[in-house]
């Protein structure tokens, strides 16, 4: 099969209350990007959006950035739902032979909308909507759930949020640097038990966009040093109904695991670093289990043990992660754009040294209930 | 590189205008079990799904998601993509380049809408820009209003000529089960219907249906094996213009010129009129129906009132356009544009029922949404 | 160079999407709700290929996608999967003040879980595998209010 490389890489800074109108952001990020790459929106033959018509609050949301994103007189189509996703469906426009170079962008901006009541309107209409419930309180049921299955406690959750502010630090994009403990998070309000304020991503606005090249355009558009390859790639999607799954079981992440490490060639510790979706704290051991880092159970034992910290034998989240900086739409690009830095070895005083592999993995869905994950090298 | 990608079976609801009778799940299953039985497929046989539809019809977030009852795609691939109108032709678009890039075999899409269920004007109008146009110019209806009078002013074109179209598409749909309104109307009753926004009359215009599409893609050599004659995707285009309203040439249809000209391009096509056998638009009101023929380049500027005066896209005309009674009668926004995919790929498989033309080796298939912006689908019963 | 925003006006506009929505429920869980409403019964329904019951019930199985017609009476109780005592106050979203507690509870005679509130019992003595029993509500006209919550076998 053909290979499809990352050439250029922007985004924003992220952070609240950004006064730039949404498409402001994207005509900055996919500038950057193009610069990145060094070429124009005139090498680009086709783009793919990625935006909400809930968090935008307007029907075809993508007509608001569509003239940024230059796609007059072009092939323009639009993802609704993660990053992750929105790389995914480029690299399949180039692999059909159909595209040579294509712009994948996504904006978010969580400040000008309610999150609780916009992920209230994920439940079904009919059934779980009324009782009032939204990403945060089933996130909550999901966390005691891995809980009461693993036995892993609110403290050993708490380490996520201490590891990935403080990775933040070394991220001159990420929103929430901080130096904390795991006294702070414990202390830190109760919102739905276990979960307290310090265990939950922020409220972010941003955008990021990435250029993706078919291997023939990739090695006439730009150099070595800036081509980083898309190796695997699987997503899967498990039941809706929260009492339809096991809250604990990661079976739809598990079989899109095994899909993007077979079509890369690889097994879970052949990668180098990761950024997996910390929109919670519980959520990174537990994804770290089904992404076959370590057995049911254990994430938070490895976690302990500082396997995932950034001088751990598998660096997690080395920007911060969602928990220092959530736009929703973006976040898995943002994800995917981290590792194209460090693969490329440009990622600043967060590099991780020697990054030959990394690997992205986005959700859709409450509690994830659909994974993207991505393995990428150099 | 990629792989030739085939259309082996459609499935289609009842529309109408109200499916009080089924959820929106339901409809959803509805269709994708009939397409299941066209390709006389199982659900294990599919190996990744592709949904859209317009989030404020029925105010559910991250519809694949939710509709995974419905679609079966509990631990399955699924994916979302969504653009106004043209969701229907995205939707298949998407699920053609996941079986052309061949990283999937069989693929399903799906386009559904359930308008009955919210206030579809309302809806729209929240597409255009919330600071410069939402309140002056909103909703379907005053912008295909608006570029007709100009196209009437510029050719000579009149209000008869677009009730032709809609006695054209309005009677065909008598022979489409599944259509929303089946009603035998005459060039009168188009002329007397009430007035919406001048000159649009209510039988010109499309209504809003509850319905649900569902076409199955698969890469040759799986479309080779599972069906005995294939709708073979030639080529999918789009082309999108400015964002603001006021930008737009209304008196023409760029998109649609120029991704019918790039497309007719790449599959050598020279005379559209004679080529294609067959041509399902989405054309949202019989105005359309004249205008944008000149920009299909079926006729000379201008020349589109002649060209429907002398009966040619009539089913028994050269070019038979809209045999299952298109988008003025049947329009579940989702869905209608993949319905035009669905339709176009039965008439070259020969499953088209009452309204099947004779010897479809060629057929186009148009989405319009959005910002005047153009889907485009060309399907042959050869391979390309 | 100073900033050119710096120089503007912040002029933003409020809005808010006001669209009526009629959410047409279906025949698989109209029967389940008519049950529910007019017998105070919960109902689940089984797939005819594995037997797996579902409740609230499901127009196809989730896993063999087979039409789902047989039904069967469920009574009422079952076991606390997984909870959460809710905090924060959403008045748009909240039918009940925090703290309340929203749980997802295995019924007896199913094999899925079903989300609903855990009530008459103080949120901190509520723990996973607790036996509860639907309360159904006085009043009920057909939804997912009807049972007014679950509470803990005595």
């Amino acid at each position: 099969m053909e290979r499809v490389a990352v050439i250029g890489v922007g985004q924003t800074k992220y952070e609240q209350g950004k006064r730039d109108t949404f498409h402001e952001l994207v005509f900055d990020v996919a500038g950057k990007a193009l610069a990145d790459a060094g070429m124009t929106i005139k090498d680009v033959d086709n783009i793919v959006s990625i935006s909400s018509d809930f968090w935008d609050g307007r029907t075809i949301s993508s007509m608001a950035i569509q003239d940024a994103a230059g796609a007059f007189g072009k092939d323009i189509t639009t993802v609704e739902g993660d990053g992750t996703f929105g790389v995914l469906y480029g690299m399949m426009r180039i692999l059909s032979g159909s595209f040579g170079v294509c712009l994948v962008v996504a904006h978010h901006k969580g400040t000008e909308s309610n999150m609780n009541g916009i992920t209230n309107t994920c439940f079904d209409p009919l059934l779980e909507r009324r009782l009032g419930l939204d990403a945060l309180s089933s996130a909550a049921l999901q966390a005691r759930r891995y809980m009461a299955v693993s036995g892993a406690m609110p403290r050993q959750f708490a380490l996520v949020s201490v590891k990935n502010h403080g990775n933040a630090k070394n991220n001159p994009f990420a929103m929430l640097p901080m130096d904390i403990t795991v006294e702070d998070v414990m202390n830190s309000p109760m919102l739905a038990d276990p979960l307290k304020k310090l265990d939950c991503s922020p409220v972010t606005d941003g955008a990021a966009a990435l250029i993706l090249a078919a291997e023939r355009e990739a090695k006439k558009l730009v150099t070595n040093k800036k081509r980083v390859w898309l190796l695997g790639v699987g997503h899967c999607t498990d039941a809706y109904r929260l009492g339809d799954r096991d809250l604990a079981d990661t079976r739809a992440l598990k079989k899109a695991a095994k899909k993007a490490y077979s079509m890369a060639g690889v097994d879970p510790w052949d990668i180098d670093m990761a950024e997996v979706y910390d929109a919670f704290s519980y959520m990174e051991p537990l994804w770290l289990e089904g992404l076959g880092f370590c057995d049911d159970g254990k994430g938070v034992e490895y976690l302990e043990r500082g396997t995932f910290d950034m001088d751990g034998k598998l660096p997690v989240n080395p920007s911060g992660g969602r928990l220092s900086a959530n736009p929703v739409q973006v976040a898995g690009l943002a994800e995917v754009i981290e590792c194209v830095l460090q693969l490329r070895g440009t990622a600043g005083k967060r590099q991780v040294k020697g990054a030959e592999k990394a690997l992205a993995q986005g959700i859709n869905g409450m509690c994830g209930q659909s994974h993207c994950v991505w393995v990428l090298g150099k | 590189m990629g792989q030739r990608v085939g259309i082996i079976g459609v499935g289609q609801t009842h529309h109408a205008a109200h499916r009080l009778d089924a959820s929106g799940n339901e409809i959803i299953a509805e269709a994708v079990s009939r397409a299941l039985d066209d390709a006389q497929l199982a659900m294990d046989d599919i190996d990744a799904i592709v949904i859209g539809n317009m989030d404020h019809f029925e105010n559910i977030n991250y519809v694949d998601m939710w509709a995974t009852d419905g679609l079966g795609s509990c631990m399955k691939p699924v994916f979302k993509v969504t653009t106004g109108g043209t969701t229907g032709t995205t939707v298949g678009a998407c699920a053609y380049y996941h079986a052309a890039s061949g990283v999937f075999d069989v693929v399903l899409a799906v386009g559904w809408e359930k308008n009955s269920e919210s206030d579809t004007q309302a809806a729209i109008a929240t597409c255009a820009n919330p600071v410069l146009e939402r309140d002056p110019f909103a909703g379907a209806i005053g912008p295909l209003a608006t570029e007709y009078s100009m196209y009437m002013k510029a050719y000579g074109a009149t209000e008869e000529d677009a009730a032709l179209v809609a006695i054209r598409d309005r009677n065909n749909a008598l022979n489409n089960p599944y259509a929303h309104n089946r009603m035998k109307v005459t060039v009168e009753d188009v002329m007397n219907s009430p007035m919406l926004s001048y000159p649009v009359k209510f039988l010109d215009m499309c209504p809003r249906s509850d319905g649900a599409c569902a076409v199955i893609f698969a890469g040759e050599s799986k479309a080779k094996k599972l069906c005995d004659r294939p709708a073979w995707v030639h080529y999918s285009i789009v082309r999108h213009d400015y964002t603001h309203f006021g930008d737009l040439e209304w008196q023409w249809m760029p998109t649609l010129e120029r991704a019918s000209a790039q497309a007719y391009k790449k599959c050598g096509i020279s005379n559209p009129l004679k080529e294609f056998d067959v041509a399902e638009l989405y054309l949202p009101c019989s105005t359309t129906g004249v205008k944008w023929m000149d920009s299909l380049w079926f006729c000379d500027k201008g020349g589109a009132p002649k060209l429907i005066r002398s009966g040619a896209t009539n089913m028994d005309g050269i070019l038979p356009i809209n045999p299952s009674g298109g988008v003025i009668a049947t329009n579940p926004i989702g869905a209608t544009a993949l319905i035009r995919v669905g339709e176009a790929a039965w008439q070259i498989m020969g499953r088209a029922g009452d309204r099947q033309v004779p010897r479809v080796k060629k057929a186009l298939a148009t989405g319009f949404g959005g910002c005047s912006w153009t889907d485009l689908f060309v399907l042959g019963a050869d391979l390309p | 160079m100073a900033d050119w925003k710096d120089q503007v006006e912040e002029i933003v506009f409020p809005g808010k999407i006001s669209v009526p929505y009629f959410w047409t429920v279906g025949s698989t869980l109209s029967k389940w709700y008519v049950q529910m409403r007019d017998d105070g019964e919960i109902w689940g329904n089984r797939c005819p290929e594995c037997g797996k019951v579902y409740v609230p019930p499901k127009i196809k199985c989730i896993d063999c996608y087979q039409d789902m017609n047989d039904w069967v009476k469920l009574p009422g109780t079952g076991t606390v999967e997984t909870y959460t005592v809710v905090r924060y106050h959403e008045p748009t979203l909240h039918p009940k003040k925090p703290p309340f507690v929203y749980g997802v509870i295995k019924m007896d005679g199913a094999d899925t879980g079903m989300v609903h509130f855990i009530d008459g019992v103080k949120p901190d003595k509520v723990k996973v595998g607790m036996r509860v029993e639907a309360v159904m509500a006085k009043e009920r006209s057909g939804n997912i209010l009807d049972i007014k919550h679950f509470r803990p076998i005595p």
